[in-house]
C-alpha cells in the first residue's frame, strides 16, 4: 500500500493533513490485514465510524466524542406514515415497470421490534438495490453490467399491526467499488427504517446467507462483533418459498429502544 | 433486545429515498415561511455531495405532529417531516415553518459515514441553546447552518441514552 499525506486547506483557512491511500494498488489481502487488526482491537457490535479500510470515512467520520443528550420535543416522537403516503404495489419490485425483470425472484420478509420487544406498527420501510447483474438503477453507478429496463431497485411498505414486512423483489448482484484493487461489495438491500421516536433512525443493509465476499468487505466489516454483523444476514427461509415462483428470505430488525417509555436508571 | 446494527447509506440512494416535495415541510414562499439551510462539509472542508438530511421539528404552535403525508404533501397538513439530498454543492435546504420550540431535530447520513448521526439546530436566540448548534439569520431571513463531518469546526453529534 502506498501512503502519503496531503495537506488541504480547509474553508476556515485552517490546514489539516489527511493520509492519501493509492485505491489502486492496495489489494485485498492488505485491506483484509487492516480489518483483522482493527477487530482484533476491540469488538464492537455498532459500526465503528473512523473504520479506515473503508476508505471514503477517512474524512467523514468526527473525530470527537458523541455528546450524551437527553432527548425531548421532536426527538421523542418519529414522523407518521399512513397509506396516503404507500401504495400496496411499491412492495413488489418485479411489478414496476412493463414486463418482468431478470433473476432470481425473490421475497424478503421479517418483523421490526423496537428494543424492547414491542413490534413497530404501521411504520415505513423504505428499500433500495441493485439489479441482478449488480447494476443500480442510478445516473451515479458506471459499472458495466447491463441495467434491466424492468426494475428500478426501489421498494416501500409499511409494516402491519404486528411489525411485518414483506418485499418481492429479484435477488440483487454483487458488484464492485474502487475502495480498493478488484473490491467486490457483497449482494446486499438497503433498509431505512423508523421506530416510533426520532431517536430509533435506522439505515442499514441486509445480506444473503453463505456470502463469500463478507467477509472481505470493509463495509460489513466495520462491525467488528462477528456476532452483531451476523444479524444483518437473512436467513434462507424455506417455508416462504413459493412452488415454481420464488426463494424466501427472513430478516427480522430490531431498533434501539424507545425513550418515551423509559424510565432514567438512576446513579445514586 | 439486541438491535441490529447500521451501515452506510452509500452513495446510490437518491432514486430511492429522494421525492418530489421532500424538502418542503411547507410549499417554498408561503406565507410564514422560512428556508433553512446550509452545505455538508468533510474533515478537509470540502463539500459532500453524497449526504441526506433529515429533519423532525413541531409546528409554529410547539406541537410535534403525528400526522401521515411527508411522502405525498399535496393536500396534506404540516408533518413536521422533511428530508434534503445534499446537491452537487453539497447544499441541503427545506422550505418549513419557525418550531414553536427551540430546535430541529436532525440525523445525517452520507456515502462514508458508517453510521446515521443526530444533531440539532437551535433557532436564533433560543433559550438553553447548545453551543455551536444555532442558525444564522441571514439578511434575507432565512436561517443557515453548515454541518461539518470532521475538523476543526465539526459539529457536535450526540449519543442518548439508549442509541
Amino acid at each position: 500500500m502506498r501512503l502519503s499525506v496531503q495537506w488541504k486547506t480547509t474553508v476556515d483557512g485552517g490546514r489539516c493533513g489527511c493520509l492519501a491511500f493509492d485505491r489502486v494498488t492496495t489489494s485485498q489481502h492488505e485491506i483484509s490485514d487492516e480489518i483483522a487488526k482493527l477487530q482484533a482491537d476491540s469488538p464492537k457490535g455498532a459500526p465503528l465510524l473512523d473504520f479506515p479500510p473503508y476508505r471514503s470515512t477517512l474524512l467523514r467520520h468526527p473525530t470527537k466524542e458523541l455528546q450524551l443528550v437527553d432527548p425531548e420535543g421532536a426527538e421523542l416522537l418519529a414522523p407518521v406514515f399512513g397509506h396516503s403516503d404507500v401504495d400496496a404495489v411499491e412492495a413488489d419490485l418485479t411489478l414496476q415497470r412493463g414486463g418482468e425483470p431478470i433473476g432470481e425472484r425473490i421475497r424478503v420478509h421479517g418483523r421490526v421490534l423496537d428494543g424492547d420487544g414491542r413490534p413497530v406498527r404501521r411504520q415505513l420501510v423504505e428499500i433500495w438495490q441493485a439489479n441482478a447483474a449488480g447494476r443500480y438503477s442510478h445516473q451515479g453507478d458506471q459499472h458495466p453490467a447491463p441495467l434491466d429496463p424492468n426494475f428500478t431497485g426501489v421498494g416501500r411498505c409499511l409494516t402491519d399491526d404486528d411489525g411485518w414486512y414483506s418485499f418481492t423483489s429479484i435477488k440483487p448482484g454483487p458488484y464492485p467499488w474502487r475502495n480498493h484493487h478488484n473490491a467486490w461489495r457483497p449482494a446486499h438491500i438497503h433498509f431505512s427504517l423508523f421506530g416510533t421516536d426520532f431517536t430509533q433512525r435506522l439505515i442499514t443493509q441486509m445480506y444473503f446467507p453463505g456470502d463469500q465476499l463478507l467477509a472481505l468487505d470493509p463495509i460489513a466489516q466495520s462491525i467488528t462483533d462477528p456476532g452483531a454483523l451476523s444479524r444483518l444476514i437473512a436467513t434462507y427461509d424455506h417455508a416462504q418459498s413459493e412452488h415454481e415462483w420464488l426463494l424466501g428470505y427472513r430478516w427480522d430488525i430490531v431498533l434501539t429502544g424507545s425513550h418515551a417509555t423509559y424510565l432514567e436508571p438512576s446513579d445514586d | 433486545m439486541t438491535e441490529t446494527p447500521g451501515q452506510t447509506v452509500g452513495p446510490f440512494f437518491h432514486h430511492a429515498l429522494a421525492y418530489a416535495g421532500d424538502s418542503e415541510l411547507v410549499p417554498f414562499g408561503s406565507a410564514g415561511s422560512v428556508v433553512l439551510h446550509g452545505h455538508v462539509y468533510d474533515g478537509a472542508g470540502t463539500p459532500v455531495p453524497d449526504a441526506m438530511i433529515e429533519i423532525r421539528q413541531a409546528d409554529a404552535s410547539g406541537v410535534v405532529p403525528a400526522v401521515g403525508g411527508s411522502l405525498r404533501r399535496r393536500g396534506a397538513g404540516f408533518t413536521g417531516w422533511g428530508r434534503s439530498c445534499t446537491d452537487s454543492a453539497g447544499r441541503y435546504w427545506f422550505s418549513t415553518v419557525e418550531p414553536g420550540l427551540p430546535f430541529f431535530a436532525v440525523t445525517v447520513f452520507a456515502r462514508g459515514l458508517l453510521n446515521r448521526l443526530f444533531t440539532r439546530i437551535y433557532l436564533p436566540g433560543a433559550d438553553g441553546a447548545m453551543d455551536g448548534l444555532v442558525a444564522e439569520r441571514e439578511p434575507d431571513g432565512r436561517l443557515r447552518f453548515d454541518i461539518h463531518l470532521q475538523g476543526p469546526s465539526e459539529t457536535v453529534f450526540f449519543k442518548f441514552p439508549r442509541t
